[in-house]
């Protein structure tokens, strides 16, 4: 990560010398400078996502071919992949993990400590965080996290293999299953400080957000993409540390001897002595979390293609306030909505209808974001540059994905697809697929800002078009699946005749999974070779309004050179006219925020 | 052979990727517009691409409801799942609708206002009648489906054993099978705890509860046709989940609690078996067997079965590493046949004393 930091650092070397002097260690690796700590989080998190990619594929071919003999197994796996064949037991471990890094590492850490790190002071117009060095030791906790979680690979009896919710009592009884030892010590531990991470990270977000705005910038005319973070953040900081409580608790069950899950268990020939816990606890309190989580990770994204699209449409974004309310709706809804995980969990019915009614209010506010998108589309002026491709294609799946929610949020049709296939499609397509959407948007359009560079647009395109076709072929199909009655977490299908005709299925699915992941590998080579020998950028190269456009090229302690400038307007002044038809500043369809109000021209009551 | 394909794998990766860098520098030293930012000719196509790719996504959904027809569940074997069927085709058809309706917008609107140097974009930030308007729809018709939801989701978590002489059932779960205890003559199950569990007492039963006594332990579930089942669901050491997808039933089972679902056979084992739909998927699933089979003798093993449909319960939460295989019989059947079975299976007093007199 340094060396690829160091050589788009070379340049900063030379214009920017007279700053105060930094070695390389305060410079690049333990650096307090938020613009260096986002590209920190952003290769952190591709490595993990690229393990976790390649987790998925191990498993699907497994999937695809259960007879199958892969010396890719024996490679990769070890013993638990002897003479080709994958371990029942791995399966299970890949599929956890696979969701885990997926979850946390990549769309909480990767994409929110990304882009909120890059983006938050420059769009604010603040020098850096509020804390640089709190920003610093967040970083390096979630690195520190990231190498436990890496490491936990390779404990004997296998990592974590519980599922990523990790339900006690299976994740708490080594005897249960082997993953449950070291393996899941090693997952907790990691998660914890994860949690730590992200709170520290949560926490200068929501404070530099409030305090260090510039003059002028009032919240009503932050970027969405700002609104985003700073609720995301809000979100993270309630519902984290009920994650930290939950493992707290299984640490002592799994150490101390404690029952605050485990209740009348007999296993492996001897009963166990806990009494009166119950499993349910732990599920209320993972889901306490766990479902705002899925906001954690899709509201950044959704917030990165308000700006993305409304910039790439040479449009306002259509309902401004709407769009500040949904944000607001949802992560209010999303903190009471976690009985959906549950409606067959042994918790009383009841709760199951007021949890019922809640999940479908939340899909209120998301509807009105679709409409509320499509419409700034509406006789816009498109430019489809890659990052504006991935926010139409973020829009596609969040419907798609979305609409699903109708029956999995119903607590009536929940119990015949809990569990299933189906399930698995739909958390992909709307959290999943949407989220790296967003992801892939936020670096094609802000590559300028972080390295100086232009990415390759073709490849980009060639990304997209491959990636797009790939994410739909591999989850429509599964909802069909899903729908059969297909159980999720199954290592093989083939011990149910029932299941037989499916397998065809399996096979499509994995074809486009390969090459969908593949497609990845254009964009890796993209992303490193435009660090290097990237078109250098432009200072505005997409003709944007918001503040970090103003900043030079080339990074700087401080972001701007001199005062910072003051704000006048909201950010989506695009092709806004005079009363004579001519744009507002002549021959320029965008209105930077930090130019003043022009003669005669009204500020949008937004 | 593995490791030469393996080095070839590789070799192909390297080339494409130094065909890339060519392309790369190709389409760098070709026009004079180099600055990565889209220009009229790429918004051109990636606009027509876009109303392509909506295409695409439309023929993949008729693609798959052709294709995947016969993976849909079959008519409802329980009573309540008729309710259940008609909510789910009311959500889906809603949920088809509006996914026609907004991709093709989203799509469509990529394509027609892709952008043009000479075209203006129409500065258009509020309309607070239109957001009104797609604010309320929702709200209207998710009232609709969560009242409807909420009715029929009442009516099946509802568990009277009042009502209607239900038959009790206990569903005992662990790593990795399932068994079935009946409560006997008096229809009440004796008290059990996984503390006494020994021997032949794999349940944990109470032996002092004389209402266990009568209690038959079996591992193939059989129900009565149209009789009302009472399941109570007890697990010995993990989560599992007790799903019956053609009863449209489903219920985790787990330790430390006793967890209860319900419901009504309506059609026996035969009759599914026999219906329309059934009769052409087992036909399916034989004939990929056959196939299947042929190549396993090719290679020196044992053909497969030929598969006959029976109803079966699942296992659906992850509880270990054999989860995939944890599963159990389902046979409805006639009254008489029912009892007749039934008076087949040792109580749990036969089983204690054979295991005494041994």
């Amino acid at each position: 990560m340094s060396a690829i930091a160091h050589v788009d650092g070379h340049e900063e070397d030379h214009d920017h010398g007279h700053h105060h002097k930094e070695t390389f260690i305060t410079k690049y690796i333990f650096s307090q400078d938020h613009k260096m700590i986002s590209k920190q989080y952003l290769i952190t998190g591709l490595i993990m996502g690229i393990i976790g990619i390649a987790m998925s594929i191990l498993f699907r071919l497994q999937l695809a071919w259960p007879d199958h003999k892969f010396t890719v197994f024996e490679v990769l796996l070890g013993k638990f992949g002897e003479d080709g064949v994958m371990d029942a037991s791995m399966y299970l471990a890949l599929v956890t993990i696979h969701g885990t890094i997926m979850v946390f590492f990549v769309l909480t850490a990767g994409l929110s400590g990304t882009f909120s790190n890059l983006l938050i002071p420059l769009q604010i117009g603040a020098r850096d965080m509020a804390s640089g060095f709190l920003n610093m030791i967040s970083y390096w906790l979630f690195f520190l996290s990231s190498v436990i979680m890496v490491l936990s690979l390779f404990a004997e009896a296998g990592p974590a293999s519980a599922g990523w919710t990790i339900y006690p009592p299976l994740s708490a009884l080594p005897q249960a299953i082997g993953g449950s030892g070291t393996g899941m010590t090693l997952w907790l531990v990691s998660m914890a400080i994860f949690i730590a991470s992200s709170l520290l990270g949560s926490l200068n977000y929501v404070v530099t957000v409030i305090n260090l705005r510039t003059k002028g910038m009032s919240m009503t005319r932050m970027p969405l993409t700002i609104w985003a973070f700073f609720v995301t953040a809000i979100i993270g900081i309630v519902s984290f540390p009920v994650l930290l409580s939950a493992a707290l608790l299984l640490i002592m069950d799994r150490g101390f001897g404690t029952s605050f899950y485990l209740s009348d268990i007999y296993i492996a020939g001897e009963v166990l002595h806990n009494q009166g816990g119950s499993p349910v606890l732990f599920e209320h309190l993972f889901w306490f979390l766990g479902h705002p989580e899925v906001y954690i990770v899709l509201l950044p994204a959704l917030g990165i293609t308000s700006e993305i699209i409304a910039t790439n449409a040479r449009k306002p974004i259509f309902g401004y306030r709407a769009m500040v309310a949904s944000i607001l709706a949802i992560a209010f809804l999303s903190t009471i909505v976690w009985g959906h995980h549950m409606f067959i969990s042994g918790m009383n019915p009841f709760l199951g209808s007021v949890f019922t009614f809640t999940t479908l209010l939340i899909a209120i506010p998301s509807a009105v974001k679709a409409f509320n998108y499509i419409t700034t589309l509406w006789k816009g002026n498109l430019q489809l540059n890659p990052a504006m491709l991935f926010s139409i294609g973020l829009v596609s799946t969040f419907i798609t994905g979305g609409l699903t929610g109708i029956i999995l949020g119903d607590s009536t049709l929940d119990i015949n697809v809990h569990d299933t296939y189906f399930v698995v499609a739909h958390f992909h397509l709307v959290m999943g697929i949407s989220a790296l959407y967003g992801l892939f948007a936020g670096v094609y359009h802000w590559f300028p800002k972080m390295y100086g560079k232009m990415m390759n647009k073709n490849l980009g395109y060639v990304h997209f078009w491959v990636t797009a076709i790939g994410a739909y072929g591999v989850f429509f199909p599964m909802h069909f699946i899903g729908m059969a009655g297909l159980p999720r977490r199954y290592y093989t299908n083939s011990n149910f005749p029932y299941f037989d005709d499916l397998a065809d299925t399996n096979v499509l699915i994995t074809v486009f999974a390969l090459i969908t992941a593949a497609a990845q590998l254009v964009f890796l080579y993209n992303f490193i070779h435009s660090i290097f020998y990237g078109k250098k950028a432009v200072q505005n190269p997409w003709k944007s309004n918001t503040m970090e456009w103003t900043t030079p090229v080339e990074h700087m302690h401080g972001n701007w050179p001199g005062a910072i400038p003051h704000v006048y307007r909201w950010p989506y002044d695009y092709s806004k006219t005079r009363e004579d038809g001519e744009y507002v500043i002549p021959g320029q369809d965008y209105v930077s925020q930090i130019i003043p109000l022009q003669d005669g021209e009204e500020e949008m009551h937004h | 052979m593995t490791v030469f394909l393996t080095i070839v794998v590789i070799a192909l990766i390297g080339i494409s990727l130094w065909q890339m860098s060519k392309i790369l520098k190709l389409s760098q030293a070709k026009g004079a517009d180099n600055s990565q930012v889209a220009n009229d000719k790429d918004n051109n196509l990636q606009g027509k691409l876009m109303l392509a790719f909506v295409i695409f996504m439309y023929l993949l959904t008729i693609y798959c409801f052709v294709q995947y027809h016969t993976f849909f569940l079959p008519e409802s074997a329980s009573e309540h799942g008729i309710e259940y069927d008609r909510l789910m085709i009311i959500s889906m058809i809603l949920i088809f609708i509006v996914q026609f309706i907004t991709q093709g917008l989203l799509h469509f609107f990529s394509y027609k206002y892709r952008g043009n140097k000479n075209n203006k974009a129409l500065f258009f930030a509020d309309n607070d009648k239109l957001e009104f308007i797609w604010t309320i729809i929702p709200v209207i018709v998710l009232a609709g489906l969560i009242i409807y939801g909420l009715f029929t989701w009442t009516d099946i978590m509802n568990i009277d054993e009042e009502e209607g002489n239900p038959l009790i059932i206990e569903l005992y779960a662990y790593q990795f099978d399932w068994r079935a205890r009946y409560s006997g003559e008096d229809n009440v199950l004796g008290k059990a705890n996984v503390r006494f569990i020994e021997g032949v007492n794999t349940l944990g039963l109470d032996a002092s509860d004389s209402y266990g006594m009568d209690d038959k332990i079996v591992n193939e579930l059989h129900l009565p046709v149209n009789r009302k089942v009472i399941f109570k669901m007890r697990s010995q050491d993990v989560l599992h989940s007790a799903y019956m997808p053609f009863f449209r039933a489903q219920m985790n089972v787990v330790p430390g609690m006793i967890t209860e679902f319900s419901y009504t056979p309506i059609l026996t084992s035969e009759e599914m078996r026999n219906s329309e739909f059934m009769v052409e998927k087992v036909a399916t699933i034989n004939k990929i067997r056959k196939e299947k089979s042929k190549q396993l003798i090719v290679a020196g093993e044992e053909a497969l079965e030929t598969y006959e449909f029976d109803y079966y319960l699942l296992c659906n939460k992850i509880c270990g590493t054999s989860h995939y295989n944890m599963q159990m019989k389902i046979v409805v059947e006639s009254e008489e046949d029912y009892n007749t079975w039934l008076k087949t299976q040792q109580t749990f007093k036969e089983q204690l004393s054979a295991q005494a007199s041994n």
